[in-house]
């Protein structure tokens, strides 16, 4: 497991989840959808992105695609620590 | 299956199903990101959903829950439950369990339309709930639940005729619970001659048509997204429904893919918008309507609006689930009577009391009292909360509904919100009760004794704090207290702070004094 996506599994576990563990999350589990995050936690994934990996979020990678499960929250970092974003994928 | 047959009038809810799929069978009636179902589907899903429930021993006059995200199955479940005699009560997936064993003892549902993912919390409570002989699942199970059927298993068979459960309009259409200043949620009976009568007002002042699509991205748990399913299904317009707001961007995207031209929203949502067309700027051409309601909106963003859905038309509403709305602000007046919710709804009147029940002059604050066929039947099982609510009116037998919030009218009769009597809090739209939150909070192991209250926030309205006395030792911080929360209440009544405090401000009776608490801030 990369250390990114070590990471966003424990921001997530450690903030939102209270029985299971920071590596018990599939990592294609919809977070929204399975209840884990509401608005109001997406802004709080969204200040977390910007704060622990300095990259910057802007309001058109807010999408499910980019934010929406663990694999693609580390993808979307991924992409963005090296110069790419989902617009341009 | 037979061909539908157009009701000649529409008496009950189910009958706006029928006739839009007897007219305009082949359009869109639900449109979500993973479906597309025209009004011949939903009206032949929902017969056949009504038929297998009926064949489980679902009889007229039982309440038939339906715990789900926004989906087209929650439609096809409404007009089911409503087809097979039944009242329906759509349970927000976020409630935990607590919650949902409390909602559906209370109501004593007889069976529940879930999915696989939420069917791990119903297996925790299912054997509390004797009532509850059928669970209807959508996809896998997580969880092995004895008494559960397929729904593509159970809607496998189209019924040829399908035996008229012999609902009359005064027969019970809907439960919706909602949170007051108590522990508990309330169920408010609404039966199906007041939401046909809603339903009608509303399209009324809205001045929808066929041609709308309306957005949904509000829970249909509350009745203001439920709403806009019923009214789209009585316009035969077509419905756009999402999960959440919780990816504005997303949303946006969608309301202009799918040309949506109804925009509901509360100010959380458009002080979302607002901020992102600051950033960089947002087009949404196709809106026509705006409309707001839960807490006002404020009058810098209606320009701003405009800019984004330009000749939209911003309607201004208050309204309560009692009643499901009261009154709304005609666009034309947004910016002649910025601060006021307007006027009455089609149909209905409005009082403003004082506390002898007489009518207060122009400019003095009073009790808004509601008069019309949308006014509730009363609360499930609840006679005293009841009365509090639903007062004589003018006639005999006839009962007012008292919305017991603080309204002063202009000289022209225009309505203004002043305050609420009670301590329920308004967060992002919702009603969160500070007891129901308590509750939970100190059910949490480590908590000693808790106190909520709502502060003011610009994004929310209200944000929730909390207030938490810890027992000696406990070892408790607030990303843990946090989850704790997560796993007991909706997201939305989470508090957003939690202040440890060494002890509660009380009176001399033991009650805690909740103003020192708000204003020590």
């Amino acid at each position: 497991m990369s250390e990114t996506e070590r990471d966003v599994r424990q921001f997530v576990a450690d903030n939102f989840i209270l029985d299971r563990g920071a590596d018990d999350l599939p990592g294609d589990e919809s977070l929204t959808q399975s209840g884990v995050l509401d608005s109001m936690g997406v802004l709080e994934l969204i200040l977390f992105i910007e704060e622990r990996f300095g990259v910057k979020v802007p309001d058109e990678d807010t999408l499910p695609s980019n934010l929406d499960t663990v694999d693609n929250i580390v993808r979307y970092v991924q992409g963005r620590l090296t110069g790419v974003s989902a617009a341009d994928a | 299956m037979k061909p539908v047959v157009q009701p000649r009038y529409e008496r009950l809810l189910h009958d706006s199903l029928a006739r839009s799929a007897a007219e305009v069978p082949d359009k869109e009636a639900v449109v979500t990101a993973d479906e597309r179902i025209s009004y011949r589907e939903l009206d032949e899903r929902s017969r056949a959903l009504a038929h297998g429930l009926r064949e489980r021993g679902v009889k007229r006059g039982d309440r038939v829950a339906i715990y789900l995200e926004n989906s087209a199955t929650v439609v096809v479940g409404v007009y089911a439950a409503l087809r097979a005699g039944a009242a329906f009560m759509v349970v927000n997936p976020q409630t935990k369990a607590d919650k949902l064993r409390y909602i559906l003892s209370d109501s004593g549902a007889v069976a529940l339309l879930t999915d696989g993912r939420l069917a791990r919390t119903v297996a925790e409570v299912a054997d509390e709930l004797p009532s509850l002989h059928t669970v209807v699942l959508r996809g896998r199970a997580a969880v092995e639940m004895p008494r559960a059927i397929d729904l593509d298993a159970l809607t496998a068979v189209a019924p040829d005729d399908a035996a008229d459960p012999g609902a009359i309009p005064l027969d019970l259409a809907a439960l919706v619970y909602t949170s007051g200043s108590t522990g508990n949620p309330k169920g408010v009976m609404l039966s199906h001659q007041n939401m046909v009568f809603a339903q009608q007002s509303l399209c009324d002042y809205l001045r929808l048509g066929r041609d709308d699509r309306i957005l949904d991205v509000v829970p249909l748990a509350f009745d203001y997204g439920l709403y806009q399913a019923l009214m789209s299904v009585h316009l035969g317009a077509t419905l756009v429904l999402e999960p959440s707001f919780a990816f504005p961007n997303q949303v946006v995207q969608r309301v202009n893919e799918e040309a949506v031209t109804v925009l509901p929203g509360v100010p959380t949502v458009f002080a979302t918008l607002v901020s992102m067309h600051r950033h960089q700027p947002l087009s949404m051409p196709t809106v026509r309507r705006i409309t707001n309601t839960a807490a006002h909106l404020p009058d810098d963003h209606v320009p701003l609006l405009l800019e984004m859905c330009p000749g939209a038309l911003v309607y201004k509403m208050y309204g309560l689930t009692e009643c499901k709305r009261v009154c709304y602000l005609e666009p034309e007046l947004a910016l002649v009577k910025p601060l006021s919710v307007g006027k009455a709804i089609p149909g209905t009147e409005t009082f403003v009391l004082d506390d002898r029940g007489r009518a207060v002059a122009p400019g003095e604050i009073g009790v808004l009292h509601v008069r019309g066929p949308h006014v509730m039947m009363g609360y499930w099982n609840l006679p005293d909360a009841t009365a509090h609510m639903l007062k004589p009116g003018p006639y005999p037998g006839e009962r007012m509904l008292c919305t017991h919030d603080y309204f002063k009218t202009d000289e022209d009769g225009f309505l203004y919100f002043v305050g609420r009597s009670d301590d329920v809090i308004k967060s992002r739209g919702e009603k969160v009760s500070p007891v129901e939150v308590e509750n939970a909070l100190s059910g949490i192991p480590g908590v000693r004794e808790a106190a909520v209250v709502g502060v003011p926030d610009e994004l929310m309205g209200q944000a929730v704090r909390a207030f938490v006395v810890l027992e000696e030792g406990a070892d408790l911080d607030e990303r843990a207290f946090r989850r704790h929360c997560l796993a007991r209440l909706e997201s939305f009544m989470v508090p957003r702070d939690v202040v440890f405090v060494s002890d509660l401000p009380k009176t001399a009776s033991g009650k805690v004094r909740k103003r020192d608490l708000v204003e020590g801030v």
